[in-house]
């Protein structure tokens, strides 16, 4: 996957290799992306930033899915789960403990972690199929345990969570939650582009590419089969930590299996390996069903509509445009939006001469 | 303790057992012959159980003819999935095979509620005599007729694998897919209808559960027990399948005799097999039956 950069590749030492913003002009845009994104709240309704800021939880999931999948080619069925017990360990730890939240938010991606390693115990010998159907498993089990720890997460009825507050700053509406999840959103996704340029970043990349030769050269297959999945419980439970204070209610509701598939979903249209790609796929998969909506309220009242049902089975379009979603990304574009976006990049650098 | 349920429990079990066995069974095909981890098999079950039902309902055809006529559809359902699906990601990585079905599943569970709603419908009654006696336990004659149309199908594919020349033809594609081609087997068709045979065998299944239980998308939950079967039983072994099936079945009753008598956790019945999943895979990564991959560079 080579950058497109101007006009050949003009890089003198490994410095300039390893930079995440290679031109310029990415730097450039980077800030000015972040600023329009600071002054958001000023400009966007409520609504708006809800979306924004559901993007950007669920970007954080996928992101930590993306490193278990796109860059160690393991795969996991059970994310949401973790992604479950994040958000009750949260709650937890507030209520227990009465920690702040601003802390209970790592500490839950540690506890999800913990978690993530002791099911991540068998991922080191499997691969493949096999770990799927393991991670399946792990999902079933600890919906159950939701269901059952009435100590942990409320049971049935679930669990009442306090908003997010950092010196008497409560961030308790999407106005200033949005720069909590901002904050969080930049430090994971600096974390992970990081990861990928350390030893242990290109150790998982070369378990992906070739695990024989990887073992071969020396690396611990084990080791980093079991580390990537304690990485990718780490972010699922900070993701899902995040939803909790967003929400102020956790139950055990949310955190089924097609909240996994979703996040495979995003991370397959995204694009497998790829980090942007991940908050890409998040901002589809969340949109996806705005734009159900808005379709299903455009045709409200016609004959389509009268003759489809459309206005009391809008759940189970939202389910069927997220199966045709993937299954049309990985015919049709298997390396997903960030490949689209390369190519798009691509075409405007070279423009006119394109071709 | 309590004689006379766990008997009746450890019947349940082999009659679920039975028909996990038959869905596991048409697993392993799809596996064995196109390497493909379909993880839409219970939409199978689900897709099968309505389109009988409404063609025994809103069409008032008798049973026979609505069961043939469920029959055909599945052929071709099965066929246009692996051809427009399955196909062009022939030689993807095995996580986009899986997300592919999965996908696939998704969908069509919405479809179908979608098109006949979230509760589940009872079947049309079918057999004069709702239940009968054997051995002085009382079976409801559909759990009889399930039994025994499992047991039929295990037959039919013992045949059709060791004596029928397309069965032959399989065999050697999941053998060898190269060796397969260069003897004049079309390794194509034999994905098609690996995939035919699959839903159809599944839709008896969903339809025999559907007359049971009434058809709703709890159905497809049974595509997912299917899993602690297969790795019971090993991925690649029919026999291996028909076996893991009855132990989930068996492990399932007996989880909740166990939870009722003495745990009270309550939930054990779905949980239980999931939990002897993970600690087969602990121990034995490739399954109890499976054959282990011998790699090489």
């Amino acid at each position: 996957m080579a950058v497109m950069t101007p006009a050949g590749d003009y890089r003198t030492s490994y410095r300039e290799d390893m930079t995440i913003f290679p031109t310029r002009n990415s730097r450039l845009a980077l800030w000015l992306g972040l600023a329009l994104l600071c002054a958001a709240p000023l400009v966007l309704g409520r609504y708006e930033l809800g979306l924004l800021v559901n993007i950007g939880i669920m970007g954080i999931a996928a992101l930590g899915l993306n490193i278990l999948v796109g860059f160690t080619g393991q795969i996991s069925i059970g994310h949401a789960a973790f992604f479950g017990f994040g958000a009750f360990a949260s709650a937890w730890l507030h209520e227990q403990f009465h920690i702040p939240v601003v802390l209970c938010i790592p500490l839950a991606g540690f506890m999800t972690a913990l978690i993530g390693l002791v099911f991540g115990a068998p991922a080191a010998r499997l691969k493949g199929l096999y770990l799927a159907i393991a991670t399946l498993a792990a999902q079933f089990i600890l919906e159950d345990f939701f269901a059952r720890a009435q100590w942990f997460t409320g049971g049935v009825a679930g669990r009442i969570t306090e908003p997010f507050e950092l010196f008497g700053w409560r961030a308790d509406r999407e106005e200033s939650f949005f720069y909590v999840v901002l904050a969080f959103v930049i430090l994971m996704f600096v974390g992970a582009a990081n990861l990928m340029r350390t030893r242990d970043g290109r150790a998982l990349v070369a378990v992906r590419d070739h695990y024989l030769s990887a073992e071969v050269m020396g690396i611990n297959l084990a080791y980093y089969r079991t580390l990537s999945f304690g990485i990718a419980s780490f972010y699922a439970g900070v993701a899902g930590a995040l939803y909790a204070h967003y929400l102020l209610f956790v139950s055990v509701e949310a955190f089924t299996i097609l909240l996994s598939i979703q996040f495979l979903g995003m991370v397959i249209i995204g694009g497998l390996g790829s980090v942007m790609g991940s908050l890409m796929g998040a901002a589809f998969m969340v949109l996806l069903p705005e734009a159900v909506q808005m379709v299903a309220d455009a045709l409200a009242g016609g004959a389509i509509d009268r003759a489809l049902r459309l206005g009391n089975s809008i759940s189970f379009l939202r389910e069927m445009t997220i199966g045709a979603a993937i299954i049309l990304f990985l015919i049709f574009e298997p390396d997903g939006l960030a490949r689209r976006w390369r190519l798009i990049k691509a075409y405007w650098k070279l423009y006119p001469y394109s071709h | 303790m309590d004689w006379s349920l766990l008997l009746q429990l450890t019947l349940n079990g082999l009659i679920v057992g039975a028909l996990y066995g038959v869905v596991a069974m048409s697993f392993v095909l799809i596996y064995k012959a196109s390497q493909v981890v379909n993880f839409a098999q219970g939409e199978f079950l689900l897709v099968g159980a309505w389109v009988c039902w409404w063609l025994l309902t809103d069409w008032q055809l008798p049973f026979w003819a609505g069961f043939l006529f469920t029959l055909a559809f599945m052929t071709l359902f099965g066929m246009i999935l692996q051809v427009v699906v399955l196909r062009p990601l022939i030689g993807e990585p095995v996580i986009s095979v899986i997300m592919a079905t999965i996908g696939l599943g998704i969908f069509f569970q919405a479809l179908m509620k979608w098109i006949f709603g979230v509760f589940a419908k009872p079947f049309p009654p079918i057999f004069a005599a709702e239940q009968v006696s054997v051995f002085g336990l009382q079976v409801q004659t559909v759990y009889l007729m399930s039994l025994g149309i499992s047991v039929l199908i295990m037959a039919g594919f013992a045949w059709f694998f060791t004596a029928s020349k397309h069965g032959l033809a399989m065999r050697a594609t999941a053998f060898d897919q190269q060796v397969a081609q260069s003897l004049g087997v079309s390794v194509p068709k034999v994905f098609a209808m690996s995939w035919a045979i699959s839903a159809v065998v599944s839709s008896v299944a969903g339809v025999v559960v559907g007359v049971v239980n009434g058809v709703s998308s709890a159905l497809s939950f049974y595509g997912i027990k299917v899993f602690p079967a297969v790795i019971l039983g090993g991925l690649d072994s029919v026999v291996g399948a028909v076996l893991g099936g009855l132990i989930v079945g068996l492990l399932e009753n007996w989880a909740q005799y166990i939870d009722a008598e003495w745990l009270n956790w309550g939930n054990m019945y779905t949980i239980a097999p999931f939990y002897a999943l993970i600690l087969i895979l602990l121990v034995k990564p490739y399954g109890l039956f499976g054959t282990k991959n011998i790699e090489r560079v």
